[in-house]
């Protein structure tokens, strides 16, 4: 019988590698899609479902009566409510791209790898003693098999022993055939799947058999329930909460499930399907529990283990092929469990423990050390052997004794403390990685202290001594009654300390403590996973070379899937070149990208040896500032609309200035028009009253007087017909005449009319006829009235004993025409006002009001040159510059 | 003996009207065109009356008539002061440095001989032309 077990054993694994092996072929093919329906991905989540639910719920009717439905409903309700809380998790695991558990908490908290490696302990240690439950499992139904060939010591050893070398095996080949977790292991979940199959299969058919076969149809079988003990409500509604709460928190927290609910999920729709097929799956297992349970009390001889009625009831009764179908279920149910936990861990021990010891110690960076690719398999699948092997050993150590539901029911609860911190990650954006330290440690701490070391037993691990009166003698240290709390159930008086402590030490931890920049980034981007579907901008400049980042990526993704990777992103970028910039965008792909392969912290820290620039720096910051949260966006908004106003009101004092400005020059201006005119009329006034009202006054003076008159009303026509031609000017009206002609024949004309004053007095004036044969083509009169006023100038002003012009004429880029007198010139302070209107070189000499070279100045704009003062030349000198285009050099 | 007066300006024209103006009343004129010695020869001159342009070369009238009214020689001096540009800012100016009278241009001569027959005879004169 026994070699018919082995052997059936044997084909059903190399059933299920076949199955793994023809999966990974199909999707290799492209042609995955049928192997991720929704149908797998639930199927794939029955690992909850191990040896320990597929046997032991059996035992657990028989002990507690309906408790194990707790078990079932605790999962039930999480995806019933899969909305609230499922959907997140599965979301922000594809879009941060999260390996396991211990990367989601890591990497909510600032990719924090200490905190990983924390989790990664818990898990490793909350795990190890279920995975020898299943190896238990296995040897047990091996041993019911076995009947009257006892295996005794040293065989009971080598079934575990053979089994956990298999399944070690089957996992290292499945599960580290890609490296990237995030790829998704097809050939092992859809070996789960069809596990599932199986395990549901047979508990089915043997609860068929004995509800049909054994208790005589349905309502026989029901009516023996209502008669057994069992079917009585017989259980305390608190511990049945408790179990059902305990369940539900480790459903989200255990690695194994993490890993297919997560990490293997291909799409957020699968969990529509799942919310109600997997309660349906678990209703389906639960279904012929409490008839298994009744039937096989009644027939099985009294003492006989109610874990192993599933496959002892057929069994009794000779149904052997029933009862290998019945051991096939239960080894389905514990080398799936073994293979996705051991997968699940594996990831974790070697993304947070040993690639980050491995960067430390092998390499001094991440780029010169030799291929990553093959030291990231090696850690994990040396993890994997090692996950199953200490499971192995915790079974050896522990004996095998314990009733399967107990130790389930420890690793629940140690798992389960890491609940506080992933649920406050992803609702709470205070939650801070000081809290998640405190949260982890006081709860692990605790859940030793009142559950892990006294499952031993007592004086194994924890003393005697101490359960009854406390560690040395403190009363209410008792770790099963903490503080009075003694009539309470040992796993809920667990349960409830170590969750209080853990979650107020979470809270407590995450309000005291102020969070860095990276969690901060990171907080927003879980809690708001839905608003923010693009990932955290904590890289920035352009320092690390892509050939560098290049090198390490085909390292870890391989050589393939790093050059498919850099292509895409060189072509998103606008296909620039074959490598994409090193964009923080670019940064943040890359980062996600070895992130399925090595975890966050890990990807972190090797890009981060790469471009430099660990730390988080302002600008990151300022990152943070624009990109997450609403209270950033609000605050950006709110500066925005600070700017505005800074620049409205910025443009209004600029208007106001302005107009300030422009009032004082009109104010200005008036009062020099007013001046102008009126220094003139008073003069033609007082002469006019003079000779209207003095008698006797002689020819000469009434003569004197009357030209006086006569000047003054032409000095006000003039300063009248300038304002004019400014005002014409200013305004731009002007018609300007184009004609061609000679500069020298412009100037002769200009001197005739200037060079001389009404007293005869002539300013001397050389001029280079040579150089000035230039033909232009531009308005003659107008540049002559320049030359005019100039010329006049000159005369006016120059104060030498006998004045003299030089006329001085260059063409270059543009035509120069300097006029250089030789008197004093123009003092320094002058020379920026000379050009405006009403300034005056000399006040005393009358004659002008002032404007003439601002006329100067508006009319050789107009022609397209300008006139400036050339300082430093002796005497005061003008220089008219025009365009080239206006002259055309004489033949 | 006849009365002394300075009249600062620097307009030729004007100078010789206010000039012909004062001496046919029998009135001894001296005149100053220039802003920046003024005052000096304000102190040389000691005259009864001071007739002061505002807008001169190098100082302006203003700066003078402060000058002149924290002198103590000075203090006391009728001022006639002179303006082309005729803003009322610019007669308020004026009263704030503590001018006699004020007398925008252009003006009439007969409202010139009245204004500085009154200062000269301690009447201090309402200044025409204002409101």
């Amino acid at each position: 019988m026994l070699n018919t077990l082995v052997a059936v054993c044997i084909a059903y694994a190399l059933f299920l590698f076949a199955i793994a092996f023809a999966a990974e072929r199909i999707a290799a093919h492209g042609q995955a899609r049928w192997l991720r329906s929704p149908v797998v991905y639930t199927l794939s989540l029955s690992i909850y479902c191990t040896a320990w639910t597929f046997y032991g719920a059996v035992g657990s009717a028989v002990r507690s009566g309906f408790e194990y439905m707790a078990i079932y409903l605790g999962p039930s309700l999480v995806l019933v409510g899969w909305w609230w809380i499922l959907r997140k998790l599965v979301r922000i695991g594809r879009s941060q791209r999260i390996t396991s558990v211990a990367d989601l908490v890591s990497s909510r908290y600032g990719k924090s790898n200490l905190l990983a490696v924390g989790v990664t302990l818990l898990a490793v240690i909350g795990t190890t003693p279920y995975i020898a439950l299943q190896l238990q499992s296995v040897t047990l139904s091996f041993e019911a098999f076995s009947a009257g060939e006892v295996i005794v010591g040293e065989e009971k050893g080598h079934t575990a022993l053979w089994v956990a070398a298999g399944l070690a095996l089957f996992t290292v080949i499945f599960g580290t055939r890609n490296l990237d977790a995030n790829e998704r292991h097809n050939g092992v979940v859809m070996a789960i799947a069809v596990e599932a199959v199986v395990k549901l299969f047979a508990l089915l058919a043997v609860g068929v058999f004995v509800v049909w076969g054994l208790g005589g149809g349905l309502t026989e079988t029901l009516a023996r329930i209502d008669a057994s003990e069992l079917g009585h409500w017989r259980i305390d509604g608190g511990r049945w909460a408790g179990v059902m709460l305990l369940s539900a928190a480790a459903f989200l927290c255990l690695p194994r499930i993490f890993q297919v609910l997560v990490v293997e999920n291909d799409n957020e729709t699968h969990l529509r399907t799942a919310s109600w097929a997997f309660p349906l799956y678990l209703g389906l297992m639960s279904l012929f529990v409490v008839p298994i349970a009744v039937i096989g009390l009644d027939l099985l001889p009294e003492g006989s283990n109610p874990d192993l009625f599933v496959l002892t009831l057929p069994l009794s009764q000779g149904q052997g092929g029933l009862a290998v179908l019945s051991f096939l279920g239960g080894f389905s149910s514990a080398t799936s469990m073994v293979i996705v936990a051991a997968i699940a861990l594996s990831t974790m021990v070697s993304n947070h423990v040993v690639m980050p010891l491995w960067l430390r110690f092998a390499e001094p960076g991440a780029t010169v050390s030799g291929d990553v690719r093959t030291v990231v398999l090696l850690a994990r699948r040396l993890s994997i052997i090692g996950v199953v092997m200490l499971g192995y050993l915790y079974y050896r150590l522990s004996g095998g004794g314990e009733a399967l539901a107990t130790i389930g029911f420890v690793s629940f609860a140690g798992v389960a403390q890491v609940l506080p911190a992933m649920l406050g990650g992803i609702f709470w954006r205070g939650a801070s990685k000081a809290g998640a330290f405190t949260g982890l440690i006081l709860g692990f701490v605790v859940w030793n202290y009142t559950l892990f070391l006294p499952s031993f037993g007592p004086g194994v691990l924890m003393p005697e001594a101490w359960f009854a009166h406390g560690p040395f003698g403190i009363g209410f240290l008792r770790p099963q009654a903490m503080f009075g709390l003694s009539d309470m159930d040992p796993l809920l008086h667990a349960f409830f300390w170590s969750m209080s402590v853990n979650t107020g030490g979470f809270i407590l931890g995450s309000l005291v403590s102020f969070p860095q920049p990276l969690e901060r980034l990171q907080g927003a981007q879980f809690v708001n996973v839905f608003e923010h579907s693009t990932s955290p901008r904590s890289w920035t400049g352009n320092v690390a070379q892509s050939e560098d980042l290049m090198i390490m990526a085909q390292r870890i993704l391989g050589a393939r899937d790093a050059q498919e990777l850099f292509e895409r992103e060189a072509e998103k970028q606008g296909g620039r070149g074959p490598l994409p910039d090193v964009t923080p965008q670019f940064l943040e792909t890359l980062e996600r990208e070895l992130a399925g392969s090595v975890g966050a912290a890990t990807a972190h820290a090797m890009v981060g040896q790469i471009v430099g620039g660990m730390s988080v720096s302002v600008e990151d910051l300022m990152a943070v500032a624009d990109e997450t949260a609403q209270m950033m966006e609000y605050s950006a908004r709110l500066e925005a609309q600070s700017q505005e106003l800074a620049r409205t009101a910025a443009q209004l004092r600029e208007a106001n200035a302005k107009l300030t400005r422009l009032s004082v020059q009109k104010d200005a201006f008036l009062s020099q028009i007013s001046h102008e005119l009126r220094t003139p009329m008073t003069s033609i006034r007082a002469f006019s009253e003079i000779l209207r009202d003095t008698s006797g006054l002689g020819d000469a003076e009434k003569t004197k007087y009357a030209s006086i008159i006569h000047d003054e009303a032409i000095r006000l026509t003039r300063l009248l017909d300038d304002l004019l031609d400014l005002s014409v000017l200013e305004n731009g009206q002007v018609n300007l005449n184009l004609r061609e002609g000679l500069l020298s024949d412009v100037l002769d004309r200009a001197v005739a009319a200037a060079a001389a004053d009404e007293a005869g007095r002539r300013l001397e004036i050389r001029r280079d006829r040579g150089a000035e044969q230039i033909v232009l083509h531009t308005d003659l009169d107008r540049l002559s009235q320049v030359f005019i006023n100039l010329i006049a100038n000159a005369r006016k002003y120059c104060d030498a004993p006998r004045p003299r012009l030089e006329i001085s004429v260059r063409a270059g880029a543009r035509l120069a025409i300097d006029f250089t007198d030789n008197g004093s010139g123009v003092a320094a302070e002058a020379q920026d006002v000379i050009f405006e209107k009403f300034s005056r070189v000399s006040d005393q000499k009358a004659g002008g009001a002032g404007l003439g070279l601002a006329i100067c100045r508006q009319i050789v704009t107009r022609l397209g040159g300008d006139i400036t003062y050339v300082p430093g030349r002796g005497g005061a000198s003008f220089r008219v510059s025009l365009p080239a285009d206006l002259a055309i050099a004489a033949q | 003996m006849s009365k002394h007066v300075l009249l600062i300006e620097d307009e030729p024209n004007i100078i010789e009207a206010i000039s012909f103006i004062l001496s046919r009343d029998g009135l001894a004129v001296e005149t100053h065109s220039d802003g920046t010695t003024a005052n000096e020869k304000l102190r040389g001159a000691r005259p009864d009356l001071l007739i002061l342009d505002v807008m001169l070369p190098g100082k302006s009238g203003y700066d003078i008539l402060r000058e002149l009214r924290a002198d103590p020689a000075t203090a006391a001096l009728p001022v006639l002061m002179l303006t082309a540009r005729g803003q009322t800012r610019d007669r308020e100016m004026a009263e704030r440095e503590g001018v006699s009278a004020f007398m925008s241009k252009p003006f009439a001569n007969s409202e010139m001989l009245d204004t500085v027959r009154a200062l000269l005879n301690g009447v201090p004169e309402e200044a025409p032309g204002k409101p």
